[in-house]
C-alpha cells in the first residue's frame, strides 16, 4: 500500500514539474483509464466525424470545394489513425475499440449526431466544429501523455486549414444570394449550440476536471475552453453578416468576455445516451464498414502469410 | 454482424520519415497493415500527405527491442558522473587559440 503511495506521489511530481509521461513508463491506473477512454474517444470522433462531411463530398458545388473538402475528410481518417495508436501504447488493441464504438460502450463527440441537411453545414462544420476542435486540440498538444501530446502537435497543424476552407464557404454564401445567405444563416443556427456542447458539461457537472488538470491532462476547464470558443466566433460571425442564435451574446466589458445564453443541457445528454438525430445512423455505417471490410482484412492477411512463406522457401533454396 | 474481436488484426509496424536528405529518419508513428508493403502505402498515406518526407522505413513493431524505463537508473546514471568526457574538463590556458 504505502509503495503504491509513494508511486503515486513521485508519479505526481513528475507531472508537476512538467515532465512528459511515455507509455511504459509506471502511472497509476486511472491515469491509464482514463487515457485510453479520451484517447480512444477523441479517434471515433475523428473517424465518425467524416460521415456527415462525406455525405456532401459527391455534390460540392465547384471543384474546387470538392478537392478542399475532400482533403479535409482524409485527413479525419489520419487525425483517427493517429489518436487510434496512440491508445494503442497504452495496451488496448484497435479492434477492442472499434467494438467499443460499436456496441456502443465508448462514446463520440456528439456533434456528429447532427444532419448536414444542405452544402451551408460543410461550411459551418469547418468554421465552428474544426474551430471548437482546435482550441480543444491546441491546449492538448501540452498534455501530459507523450504519444497523445504528440498525435495532437500533427493534427493540430493540419486542422487550420480545415477551418479555413470552412469559412471560406461560409463567406461565400453569406455574401452571395439571399437565398445563399439564408443557407447560411440557417447552418449557423442549426450547429451554433451543438459547437458549444463539444466542450462538454458545465465545471460544475464535470466531476473529472479536478483530476485531469492535475494531472496536465487538461490544462483548462470545459468552461474555459468553451468562453475562448465563444470570444473568437462572435466577431466571425458579425464579419459574415449573420446574427449569433443567441439573443443572450453581448460583449461584457467587465468581463472581458462575450456572455452567452444557457445551453440546453437536456438536449446534451439526449444526444450523449444516443437519442440524438443521427447516432443509430451513424454506428450503423460504422458496422457496415467493418462487415464489408472483413473479407478484405483476410484476403490480405492470406496473401500476406503465403508471400512471408514463399520468400522464406526461395531463401532455403538458393 | 460479428461484435466480437475478430482476432484478425493486422500487425502494427513504426514508421520512420526522413523529411529531407541531409537529415535522419525519424520516428513519426505507427500503424496497422498486412505486411511491410502494405505498410509502406499506407505510411505515405497517413504520414506524407503534405510533403513530410523523401523517405520511408517501416519496421514491425515487435521487431524492435526497447529498453525498460525501470532500468533507466542503471542504464543512464552511470553516464552522470563522468566529467571528463567533456570538454570543459581540461583545464587549458585561456590564452590559448582554436583548441
Ligand atoms: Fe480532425
Ligand atoms: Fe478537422
Amino acid at each position: 500500500m504505502s509503495v503504491e503511495i509513494n508511486l503515486d506521489q513521485e508519479f505526481q511530481s513528475r507531472i508537476d514539474a512538467g515532465e512528459r509521461i511515455e507509455p511504459k513508463d509506471w502511472m497509476p491506473e486511472k491515469y491509464r483509464k482514463t487515457h485510453i477512454r479520451q484517447i480512444s474517444q477523441h479517434a471515433h470522433s475523428e473517424i465518425v466525424g467524416m460521415l456527415p462531411e462525406g455525405n456532401w463530398i459527391t455534390r460540392a458545388p465547384t471543384l474546387r470545394r470538392k478537392v478542399g473538402l475532400l482533403a479535409k475528410v482524409q485527413d479525419e481518417a489520419g487525425h483517427g489513425l493517429y489518436l487510434y495508436s496512440a491508445a494503442e501504447t497504452l495496451g488496448i488493441s484497435r479492434d477492442e475499440m472499434e467494438v467499443q464504438l460499436l456496441t456502443g460502450k465508448a462514446k463520440y463527440s456528439s456533434i456528429f449526431n447532427y444532419p448536414t441537411l444542405s452544402w451551408a453545414d460543410i461550411g459551418a462544420i469547418g468554421w465552428l466544429v474544426d474551430g471548437a476542435a482546435i482550441i480543444n486540440q491546441v491546449m492538448l498538444t501540452r498534455t501530459s501523455f507523450g504519444p497523445y501530446a504528440r498525435a495532437m502537435v500533427r493534427i493540430c497543424k493540419e486542422e487550420s486549414f480545415h477551418q479555413r476552407q470552412g469559412y471560406e464557404i461560409m463567406l461565400g454564401l453569406a455574401k452571395g444570394t439571399p437565398e445563399q445567405k439564408a443557407m447560411a444563416q440557417d447552418a449557423l443556427n442549426r450547429f451554433w449550440w451543438p459547437s458549444l456542447m463539444m466542450f462538454g458539461p458545465r465545471d460544475a457537472d464535470s466531476p473529472n476536471t479536478e483530476q485531469s488538470v492535475k494531472w496536465k491532462i487538461k490544462r483548462k476547464t470545459n468552461d474555459e475552453l468553451r468562453q475562448q470558443f465563444v470570444d473568437i466566433t462572435v466577431p466571425q460571425a458579425d464579419y459574415l453578416g449573420l446574427k449569433m442564435p443567441d439573443p443572450a451574446i453581448k460583449w461584457n466589458e467587465e468581463r472581458g468576455h462575450y456572455d452567452f445564453g444557457e445551453i440546453d443541457w437536456d438536449e446534451f445528454w439526449q444526444v450523449v445516451k444516443g437519442n440524438g438525430p443521427c447516432n443509430k445512423e451513424r454506428i450503423a455505417a460504422r458496422t457496415k464498414a467493418r462487415e464489408n471490410g472483413t473479407w478484405v482484412r483476410e484476403a490480405a492477411l492470406a496473401h500476406a502469410a503465403k508471400n512471408a512463406e514463399r520468400k522464406l522457401s526461395t531463401k532455403v533454396a538458393s | 454482424m460479428n461484435k466480437e474481436t475478430d482476432k484478425m488484426e493486422y500487425p502494427i509496424f513504426e514508421v520512420f520519415i526522413r523529411s529531407k536528405n541531409g537529415l535522419e529518419h525519424r520516428h513519426v508513428g505507427s500503424l496497422h497493415a498486412a505486411d511491410p508493403e502494405m505498410a509502406m502505402e499506407n505510411a505515405r498515406d497517413v504520414y506524407t500527405r503534405r510533403q513530410e518526407g523523401v523517405s520511408i522505413w517501416v519496421v514491425e513493431s515487435k521487431n524492435i527491442t526497447a529498453s525498460n524505463p525501470e532500468k533507466s537508473d542503471e542504464l543512464f546514471d552511470p553516464a552522470q558522473d563522468k566529467v571528463y568526457r567533456h570538454p570543459t574538463f581540461y583545464d587549458l590556458p585561456i590564452e590559448l587559440k582554436h583548441i
